[in-house]
């Protein structure tokens, strides 16, 4: 990888962890999920075990019919279809969060496994390294 | 233990940066390292020596920057996230480096606990 | 794992899902503007009451001082300082922030 601290160079080489990605926030409110988006892009190219969880307002990143043109910012949603050309395949959505957004699988712009509270709340307890947002 | 740090808000507005600071200070002094600490979103502007507070407020800045110059601690401003905020190589203050997001990810997988402060 | 909440829980919500997602035996730790709901009185502390049942409690004490709310915590909630901070998060195996 880099040229780290030197604490930091043992056993880093052929790890995999396994990392999640928490997203919370909506989007264009803040810029929390773009540049959460931009930060599991990049974690493609570390061969890590990856997954992205929608949870909370995180679940209306995912939103289809997404038009940004009035506010006349990037429309970033397309990029969550990207994510399957960059191998992050894990996307999880809270039914509960669904619910309470009136939202369902249909209204999502990409393929998601729905979990309820307690699996995504397994799941999470599960990871290596959980990234929030 | 190496505890890595991200850093996702500014100084000053909100407490992250301080409890951030607090919390990477204890570990230090009770023989942990905290190897890299990466600053993201508006936490990328923790790194500006243009930084003026006060005289009788903490200086968030030199006291990242004196945590470096004492412990080896890597500050790291991600590279995307200052460019948006005009944050460049020739205000930063000592002890920070701009550097990209991959930074962020490799802190996860060679350290032993990654802790976010942010809001 | 340790549960980071540092929102207000009369502000936001990251409270009631960071209890949402503890599962049993896992530590949710209060610091900044969270550790209000670890306080007599407020409208939080049912749910930080009902939750101690699965999951212990923590609050981060110069947080509390700071806010003048250290004489009002709730008993069975562990008042940590930062080293005691820094101790959850290695005696865990890993750790979440709600922000």
């Amino acid at each position: 990888m880099s040229d780290m601290m030197d604490d930091m160079d043992e056993g880093g080489e052929g790890v995999v962890k396994k990392f999640m990605f928490v997203n919370r926030k909506a989007p264009h409110g803040t810029i929390y999920a773009l540049e959460g988006l931009e930060v599991v892009l990049i974690s493609a190219a570390f061969d890590q075990d990856v997954s992205m969880v929608f949870v909370d307002d995180g679940v209306y990143e995912l939103i289809k019919g997404v038009n940004t043109k009035g506010i006349e910012v990037k429309d970033f949603s397309k990029t969550y279809r990207a994510l399957e050309g960059y191998d992050i395949e894990k996307l999880y959505v809270e039914k509960a969060s669904m619910d309470a957004r009136g939202l369902t699988e249909d209204d999502l712009i990409v393929d998601v496994t729905v979990l309820d509270s307690a699996e995504m709340a397994n799941l999470m307890a599960e990871q290596d390294v959980v990234i929030s947002y | 233990m190496k505890i890595g740090i991200m850093v996702s808000e500014g100084p000053y507005n909100h407490q992250a940066s301080d409890t951030a600071y607090l919390f990477a200070r204890n570990a230090i002094e009770k023989g942990h390292s905290v190897p890299r600490v990466f600053f993201y979103h508006d936490g990328v502007n923790n790194s500006t020596k243009l930084t003026q507070p006060p005289q009788d407020d903490r200086n968030v800045v030199n006291r990242w920057s004196k945590l470096a110059e004492d412990h080896g601690v890597d500050l790291v401003v991600c590279v995307a996230a200052g460019m948006r905020r005009g944050i460049t190589d020739d205000i930063l203050a000592p002890g920070f480096r701009i550097s990209g997001l991959g930074q962020l990810v490799e802190a996860g997988i060679q350290c032993d606990r990654l802790v976010t402060f942010g809001d | 794992m340790l549960h980071i909440v540092n929102k207000s829980a009369t502000e936001r919500n990251s409270l009631e899902s960071a209890l949402r997602m503890a599962t049993k035996g896992s530590a949710v730790l209060l610091i900044e503007d969270a550790v209000y709901a670890a306080t007599q009185g407020s409208v939080a502390a049912a749910k930080i009451k009902s939750a101690m049942a699965d999951v212990q409690i923590y609050a981060l004490g110069p947080d509390l001082d700071a806010r003048g709310m250290s004489s009002r915590v709730l008993d069975g909630v562990k008042v940590v300082d930062y080293g005691g901070f820094v101790d959850l998060v290695t005696e865990h195996n890993s750790c979440q922030s709600w922000l």
